[in-house]
């Protein structure tokens, strides 16, 4: 076993996802069975191995501190479930 | 013929002298999709009155002679690309109904150059899948056998194309999701260099991973596309400032003493024979033609999927946490509490496999597995790349197969993910390594189905990829098909 | 048993950039809410962030400043959590390979320097800002302050007292305001601190368990937390029990900080490498295009005004406070050639003025020149240093020059040996009860005639004459 239910539910917790007792059991399985397939990579040398991050290599990509035009409360607001004053609503937040 | 059928290069010629306007062009479109959307379902959504407004503007200024190589051109975008005032979905029901404020850089560029939008295309959601299948507006179906899947996740792309329902369309390729539908659906499809085309506005799956390309019925008009859409673009910090050379430019050069490698790697069982005797008759013309076809090796290749299927899940678990019920898109509305809220939202908001790569990704980043998952499989990736880098000092263009099977039916997949995974063996690496692909018909199964043939070539040698492609093109005894509908 | 006390601090500190540090929104604080927004800083989909080049040139001033080194590559993360006042669901910060790393910065400490150490400076986005309706039990996003460009410096855990922590968060404060990267505005949140501190007994190698505290928006908060922070520690200590490694909340009203204990989760970020933004690479001729561009530190400002002016530490300090106030003190300092009699001045009169009229040095109405000159005319006897601090609030009230001042009131000091005698000998005729208690051995009449003839004067005679007069006159009968 790779990953338990347990662990299921408490990834799908850090990625804010509900999950069924059946989706649990099944995607238990199934990741199981994909991070088991995984376990090919631990075939492969990569000691000193630098990780490559991106697919490109250059650097130092900038934008000059010049102030563009906002798009405005409205528009900002247009597409939220619940805009409420100019501002974006939530339920409660319990601390 | 319809003008529908017509391909860009061929309409181009017709609205140039007149015989065609691109108002006439566009009503044949529709009245293509009109015919065949019940049965295809290649779009998500459909603007035909703002095509029919675009397509009158494309007609004036053709008139007036400033019209450009896309002047009055159908195109269809996949729904993963922004397009200001026109819901931009993803095939999620997360975003139903969000209507960006923006255009993506190549929507822009496109209707700078004067191009029409037929529609918004179908996709599996968030472009993760490669069937089309778990897209949350229904299922495409493969124009060739509508009992199959066209390919994914760009599989709405390419079947408007192979269904004439557009000219061309852009597509996203994360994966192979350009590269694979096309060849399932018998049409070209290019996955540019990593940085070559801008990003911006591309609803991010793997950002550093995902690349726009064209989809198109051949190779010249691929090139007409990439012509329209590369570039430098301050607003993706990714995009790279390499000169865009002419890209139609190079179709007519020969291939004459041009090196092709053939990695042994990509020829393995599982292969389909059929595919590999399409494959064999490809390299055979292009021997043919001049070019010499060497053995090369790319000895991580059977790495690729293990390393891909963690890097990409990683990247797209954090890029999907936006969508979180707050600032756009759907939110559950029996959250209780903001944690209540979140769950349920992300929980009906997205789809199976969506959830499922959020949970990989999420695995492989967390605290005690970052090493054995995220960090190994960038460590794997830089050897990809190093392959890659090898492979392309011995050849001009590296030759593979671009899918093991042709198009499968229908559901025959969707119960086992890995499976799924598995199908996309010979499109990750070029995603992996930033290199640039392009798949291109080269054959038929015995059935009818289509087969495509993968080209990769070095960073930024897209001439290449679309010249060794377009003298084969041109020189095999291939006949034109079309999907019989 | 006794204890040591071991701090380590971590500053955040909003840049005086005009946009944000990914799109070109204005960072302005205090406008309608969610008005500075556009698709990039609302984590819309599609968009992608771009490097402000202006972050990255203030924060190596300050990493410069602070003797750190500015590593030649360093790149960007992603912290992965869910709130509502962080759009992408992940802040863009750096992790393993931050901008800048072991620097330091000086204290003192009974009279000796004290070196506190300087983990590393990373740039970052900031959050926005949640509203909490007690009524409704909503709460409401304002995302104007999203992606508003911080820099975090974290310490080693160097000091040893809320003092030493103290004077290391002002050193630090004063260099950012003096690089102009932050305005250090506690209250609207530019300069941030959260502490960690342990106890450990006293020569015990290894730390005690420590306790994070938050929400302290004042220096004065910082010392007060720390202090009852010790005495909480100790208390636990001393009873034999176990400190629980934790968050606390500084609660101002209470003067008390309050565990965050069950209200905070388990924190998994998943930091992974930022995709859409590439490494920043700085060459050597970067570095020194900013070092050179650096001004002087408030420390060596400090350090140079004792010894080139002569002035004490302690009026040094007062007069460095700000880069105005030191550039106003030398030019007052250079134009008059009197740098002590200056200090006394800006100090004095000048501070006291600004103060009550809540200006800045820019909008002093009396300007270097215009001080340098009174000090001009107090030194060569023009006036007296009485009518000067007149002279002075009409230069405030006015603007005029002090000259003209003088010469319109007519206040040039009256030195006139012959002039003032007859004055004297006017005052002695009018007050002859106190001439003959004087003589009878009431010496301390002496200040009153001095008094009555500075009247009759109107405060212009020059009081060493007229002592020297009085003093003539009243031994001899």
């Amino acid at each position: 076993m790779k990953i338990t239910t347990q662990e299921v539910g408490y990834v799908a917790h850090l990625a804010r996802l509900e999950l069924s007792e059946d989706e649990k059991g099944t995607l238990t399985s199934q990741l199981n069975n994909i991070l088991m397939y995984m376990d090919i990579l631990n075939g492969v040398d990569t000691e000193g191995t630098e990780p490559m991050t991106h697919a490109i290599s250059l650097g130092n990509v900038f934008r000059e501190d010049a102030e563009k035009k906002s798009i405005g409360v409205e528009m900002a607001l247009a597409n939220a479930p619940e805009g409420e004053m100019g501002f974006f609503g939530v339920p409660k937040i319990i601390e | 013929m319809e003008p529908n059928r017509l391909t860009i290069h061929e309409l181009q010629e017709r609205l140039r002298d007149g015989s065609l306007t691109s108002a006439e062009v566009t009503e044949s479109v529709y009245r293509r999709i009109a015919s065949l959307e019940e049965r295809v379902h290649a779009y998500i959504t459909l603007t035909e009155e703002a095509a029919t407004q675009q397509a009158c503007a494309a007609d004036k200024l053709i008139r007036a002679g400033t019209g450009g190589p896309l002047t009055g051109i159908p195109i269809a975008i996949k729904d993963v690309l922004c397009t200001q005032g026109v819901r931009t979905t993803c095939g999620s029901r997360i975003l139903e109904d969000f209507v960006p404020p923006y255009d993506a850089t190549v929507v822009r560029k496109l209707k700078d150059a004067g191009a029409v939008f037929v529609g918004k295309t179908n996709m599996d959601e968030f472009a993760m899948g490669s069937s089309t299948e778990t897209s949350r507006f229904g299922i495409t179906k493969n124009p060739w056998d509508l009992e199959r899947i066209p390919g994914g996740s760009s599989g709405g792309s390419a079947a408007a194309v192979a269904a004439d329902e557009c000219m061309a369309s852009l597509g996203t390729d994360t994966g192979g999701s350009i590269r694979q539908p096309a060849a399932l659906c018998g049409v070209v499809g290019l996955k540019p260099t990593y940085g070559r085309v801008s990003r911006f506005g591309m609803v991010a799956f793997a950002s550093s991973l995902d690349q726009i390309g064209p989809i198109t019925k051949d190779v010249e008009d691929c090139a007409i596309m990439m012509n329209a859409i590369s570039g430098h673009d301050t607003s993706d910090a990714t995009s790279v400032p390499t000169k865009v050379p002419d890209y139609r430019a190079c179709l007519s050069r020969d291939i004459e003493g041009w090196t092709v490698g053939i990695p042994k790697e990509y020829f393995v069982e599982g292969v389909d024979p059929e595919i590999r005797a399409s494959i064999d008759t490809a390299i055979k013309t292009l021997e043919g033609l001049g070019a010499r076809c060497l053995d090369v090796s790319l000895p991580h290749t059977e790495y690729c999927i293990a390393t891909y299927y963690i890097i990409a899940p990683s990247e797209a678990s954090s890029n999907l946490a936006r969508f979180d019920g707050v600032r756009y898109g759907f939110r559950a509305p029996d959250g209780e509490s903001l944690l209540d809220m979140y769950k349920k939202t992300r929980s009906s908001g997205f789809g199976a496999e969506v959830k499922r790569r959020i949970m990989i990704g999420t695995y492989s980043l967390s605290s005690g597995y970052y090493d054995a998952y995220y960090k190994k499989a960038s460590q794997v990736r830089a050897l990809i790349r190093d392959d890659f880098d090898r492979a392309f000092t011995k050849c001009d263009v590296v030759l593979t197969p671009t899918t093991p099977t042709p198009a499968f039916r229908i559901g025959e997949k969707m119960d086992d993910p890995l499976q799924m995974y598995l199908y996309d063996i010979f499109t990750l690496s070029t995603n992996l390594a930033g290199v640039p692909g392009i798949s291109v018909p080269c054959g038929y199964t015995k059935g009818g189905l289509p087969i495509g043939v993968q080209f990769m070539a070095g960073q930024f040698q897209e001439e290449k990829l679309l010249q060794v492609p377009s003298a084969y093109e041109k020189n095999s005894a291939l006949e034109k098909r079309k999907p019989d509908l | 048993m006794t204890y040591e006390t071991v701090i380590g601090l971590e500053v955040h500190a909003q840049l005086l950039t005009k946009t944000k540090i990914f799109c070109g929104c204005s960072t302005r604080f205090g406008e309608t809410p969610n008005s500075n927004t556009c698709p990039i800083c609302l984590g819309m989909p599609g968009t992608l962030p771009v490097l402000n080049k202006k972050v990255v040139e203030y924060a190596m001033r300050m990493a410069l400043a602070t003797h750190c080194t500015v590593q030649a590559t360093s790149t960007w993360a992603r912290k992965n959590y869910f709130y509502p006042d962080l759009p992408k669901g992940y802040q863009i910060t750096q992790f393993d390979r931050p901008l800048a790393e072991a620097g330091y910065v000086d204290i003192e400490k009974n009279g000796a320097k004290k070196r506190i150490g300087i983990t590393r400076i990373h740039m970052e986005e900031d959050a926005g800002k949640s509203i909490h309706d007690e009524l409704s039990g909503s709460s409401y996003v304002d995302l104007n302050r999203a992606a508003v460009p911080l820099i975090e410096i974290v310490s080693e855990p160097d000091m040893r007292s809320p003092d030493e922590a103290a004077q290391y968060l002002r050193r630090l404060h004063e260099i950012l305001v003096y690089l102009e990267i932050c305005d250090g505005n506690m209250e609207e949140g530019s300069f941030r601190c959260d502490a960690n501190i342990s106890l450990r007994p006293e020569g015990q190698e290894s730390f005690g368990i420590r306790a994070e505290l938050k929400n302290m928006n004042s220096f004065h908060n910082v010392q007060r937390a720390l202090e009852y922070e010790i005495q909480r520690q100790r208390a636990i200590l001393e009873r034999g029990d176990r400190v629980v490694q934790e968050t606390r909340l500084w609660n101002t009203s209470q003067e008390v900080t309050h565990s965050m204990r069950g209200k905070e989760e388990a924190h998994d970020y998943r930091y992974f490498p930022e995709p859409d933004l590439l490494p920043i690479v700085i060459s050597d001729a970067w570095k020194e295009e900013i070092a050179n561009a650096l001004p002087e530190l408030p420390m060596e400002k400090r350090e140079r005004f004792v010894s080139e002016y002569g002035i004490p530490p302690y009026d040094a300090g007062v007069l460095t406070a700000s880069r105005a106030l030191a550039d106003y003190y030398e030019e007052v300092a250079r134009l008059c050639g009197r740098p002590k009699i200056a200090s006394n001045w800006v100090m004095g009169d000048f501070l006291a003025y600004l103060n009550e009229a809540k200006l800045e040095i820019g909008e002093s109405p009396v300007p270097p020149a215009a001080l340098a000159e009174l000090i001009g005319i107090i030194e060569d006897g023009t006036i007296s240093g009485k009518i000067a601090k007149e002279v002075f609030e009409e230069m405030w009230q006015s603007g005029k020059q002090p000259k003209e001042i003088v010469e319109d009131k007519g206040l040039v000091q009256i030195t006139d040996t012959g002039e003032l005698e007859k004055i004297v000998e006017e005052v002695l005729a009018a007050h002859q009860n106190q001439l003959e208690q004087y003589r009878t051995g009431k010496d301390q009449l002496f200040g009153f005639f001095v008094g009555q003839t500075m009247k009759a004067t109107g405060g212009k005679a020059n009081p060493k004459v007229v002592n020297e007069l009085l003093k003539k006159k009243l031994s001899t009968p």
